[in-house]
């Protein structure tokens, strides 16, 4: 009993001292980090750096801001233009003719239906509004990038960590820095949505072309190839299967921060989700959920077997 | 001055190829040198020429560097040191932009694995090379399709190459090379992908080319089979060296070293041998018109010989008389050969292999005359000739 007490009496001053270490930053007896070495202020500098390009790319930002809305406005005002019905019936013809799946076309046809029934067909035409001009910034950012990337090993020394890093980053912390430039709404949304959706499209590209088989880069550099012959010639159109499956990703990573973008303004179907969280809606919440899934599976789908058909 | 020099080529793989340099000129072994350096060397000091218009075999086992030597002659690798000339221009200075005109103008190459392009039809890939050099739409269209009208593809055009045989395939791939119109074919390892019988087609079908086009071909190959069929001279290589460069005939009856003549120590001696190699030059023959009966008996007589070939006087083969004939014909007043000699005699190309020539001689009462292509008397070849040469060689061997 005696030698059992003691033991345990022992080992509590150590249990504390743990306990107190992990919740106790100013523990006495332990040194302070900054006492040692001052706190490095990497928030501010990047806040400060930020702060710096906001200000000098005002112009810029303005400019990209305008157009980037009028096209929205323009692309969301024609979407709402047309009859539900139609479009209903267009994605479902293009989705069984696309895939030769009939069970597809059903399913496209009877879930944007239910999309149509519950009330969300607005919120689902400015969600798709914003995907597609969100993937064609990140398309035409990021196949050049690519490009250059397979090209160019130093290109592609500098490109491939700062892709680790955009991928790693948590999509919310893109949201941050995106309202200092453009402000609450959709293209701040936009923006942030492209950063996120935008390092698959660099990726697949640069995979795509350094895939070219060896022979057949061998082959055109017999006959006397130029690089950018190379190019156009051989690589891209031998990588255009594996880039359509790269853009296929940035769709699905734009749906889902389209989504996640309603925080800051982004309406549609995210900012259903988003309203539904603030009020506890879970009914409200979950209808906006599966109509985001039935908008994914459809892209998703119809994007792959355009992948198919130009990989032959 | 020969088409292609090339003069102490050397190749060495690594990033500081000086040291292993130094020792290859030291004419260190390349084991040695990959120990000391950890440098591979892929060619060690290659000289020879190939002549405008013949085909030269490069040969040697896998890893003996062939593949690399051809790669040197347009800089699909980049030597280390040596030379290659090309109608006497060196290769090896040009800058990038020259080197790529040099590529186009100059050489096509068939590769192993046909390396077509997949995403191309098989008009599209024949049309490569002139599409690169900014020919036009119409006169590449054009000369890719007599190129591949010539590889007997003639109609398929819009296929995928996908969708042919691997014979098709290196069609394509010759055809392809070919509608450039280079001057030089550089074929690394082109049939060896193929399967016997096919092979074989495709090395009597380039040979057949050969005689239209007359192209310089470097074959690289590792099947001496095929390099004695088609070589006009073979270069021997043997850990990045050349052991030996020669004919087929002096490869085989004079091999340079135990490596050379361990390679050709398996061939089959009557399937190498030819009309040609073993034919001997005739010394007595009646020419029509020129000579009567009486002096194709004394020249029969001269030369103990009971049969003599008679030719016009374009020396193109008419007939054969013997002296029997000749005998029985002058008893009746006969004074023109021409009424006397046989006509339905058998003549073969100089190219035809020993082991057809074996059974045709058996058969024949005298002489088996060999014809070039033009019906000219090259040679003549007697039974005793031929067993002669057969024991000789595979003796040899």
């Amino acid at each position: 009993m005696e030698v059992t007490n003691m033991t345990s009496v022992t080992s509590m001053p150590n249990q504390a001292s743990m306990a107190g270490w992990l919740n106790m930053p100013d523990m006495p007896g332990m040194p302070d980090m900054a006492a040692i070495f001052p706190r490095i202020p990497l928030g501010q500098w990047l806040e400060a750096a930020i702060e710096f390009l906001v200000t000098h790319l005002a112009p810029a930002t303005r400019a990209f801001s305008a157009v980037t809305e009028s096209g929205l406005n323009l692309l969301e005002a024609g979407l709402d233009a047309l009859p539900p019905a139609l479009v209903i019936a267009v994605v479902g013809l293009a989705a069984w003719r696309v895939t030769r799946k009939v069970g597809l076309g059903v399913f496209a046809v009877a879930g944007l239906a239910l999309v149509w029934n519950m009330g969300l067909w607005q919120a689902t035409m400015s969600t798709l509004a914003l995907v597609l001009v969100a993937t064609l910034l990140a398309v035409l950012v990021g196949i050049p990038l690519g490009i250059a990337a397979a090209m160019s090993d130093r290109a592609r020394a500098v490109v491939m960590p700062v892709l680790d890093v955009m991928q790693t980053m948590p999509a919310f912390v893109y949201l941050i820095p995106a309202i200092p430039f453009f402000g609450l709404g959709k293209v701040a949304a936009v923006f942030a949505t492209v950063i996120f959706a935008m390092p698959p499209a660099i990726r697949f590209t640069c995979l795509g072309i350094r895939q070219v088989p060896a022979e057949l880069v061998e082959c055109a550099e017999a006959f006397g190839t130029g690089r950018f012959q190379r190019l156009v010639k051989l690589e891209l159109p031998l990588a255009a299967p594996t880039m359509l499956a790269g853009v296929n990703q940035t769709v699905m990573l734009a749906l889902s921060m389209v989504v996640i973008a309603a925080m800051i303004g982004a309406r549609g179907l995210g900012g259903e989700v988003w309203k539904a969280i603030q009020r506890l809606e879970m009914g409200n919440g979950f209808e906006a959920g599966i109509g985001i899934v039935i908008v994914a599976i459809c892209l998703d789908r119809i994007l792959q077997h355009v992948g198919k058909r130009v990989g032959g | 001055m020969a088409k292609i020099e090339i003069r102490n080529l050397t190749k060495i793989f690594g990033p500081a190829p000086d040291k292993a340099l130094a020792m290859v000129r030291e004419g260190k072994p390349k084991d040695e040198i990959y120990k000391r350096t950890k440098h591979a060397v892929g060619v060690n000091r290659a000289t020879f020429d190939v002549e405008e218009g013949e085909i030269v075999v490069v040969m040697g086992l896998s890893g003996s560097g062939k593949s690399t030597l051809v790669r040197c002659l347009n800089r699909l690798i980049e030597p280390t040191d040596g030379m290659v000339r090309i109608d006497g221009a060196d290769v090896t200075s040009l800058s990038v932009k020259d080197l790529r005109a040099l590529r186009q103008r100059t050489f096509g190459m068939v590769f192993q694995n046909f390396a077509l392009f997949p995403h191309r039809t098989v008009l599209e890939n024949a049309e490569y090379g002139l599409e690169v050099m900014g020919a036009s739409k119409a006169a590449r269209r054009d000369k890719a399709a007599e190129a591949l009208a010539r590889v007997g593809l003639g109609g398929w055009e819009a296929a995928r190459p996908g969708q042919l045989s691997g014979g098709m395939q290196q069609r394509v791939g010759l055809a392809r090379a070919l509608a450039l119109d280079p001057d030089i074919l550089l074929m690394d390892e082109a049939f060896s992908a193929l399967d016997p019988l096919i092979r074989r087609d495709m090395q009597d079908e380039l040979l057949r080319l050969q005689d239209d086009v007359r192209k310089t071909i470097v074959f690289i190959s590792h099947d001496l089979d095929e390099a004695l069929k088609i070589g006009d001279r073979i270069v021997l290589m043997r850990d990045g060296a050349v052991v030996q460069v020669g004919t087929p005939e002096d490869i085989l009856t004079s091999p340079a070293d135990d490596y050379v003549a361990r390679f050709v120590a398996d061939v089959d001696i009557a399937r190498v041998l030819t009309a040609g190699t073993v034919m001997k030059r005739s010394e007595a023959v009646a020419v029509l018109g020129v000579d009567g009966p009486r002096t194709a008996l004394r020249k029969m007589r001269n030369h103990a010989i009971a049969t003599l070939f008679v030719l016009d006087r374009n020396h193109k083969l008419v007939g054969l008389v013997t002296a029997d004939d000749i005998a029985d014909h002058m008893a009746g007043g006969v004074r023109d050969l021409a009424a006397i000699m046989r006509t339905d005699i058998t003549t073969v190309p100089p190219e035809t292999p020993a082991s057809e020539l074996i059974p045709l001689m058996a058969g024949l009462p005298h002489p088996l005359a060999v014809t070039d292509e033009r019906g000219r008397l090259a040679g003549v070849i007697v039974r005793g000739l031929l067993l002669g040469a057969l024991a000789e060689r595979g003796g040899n061997a």
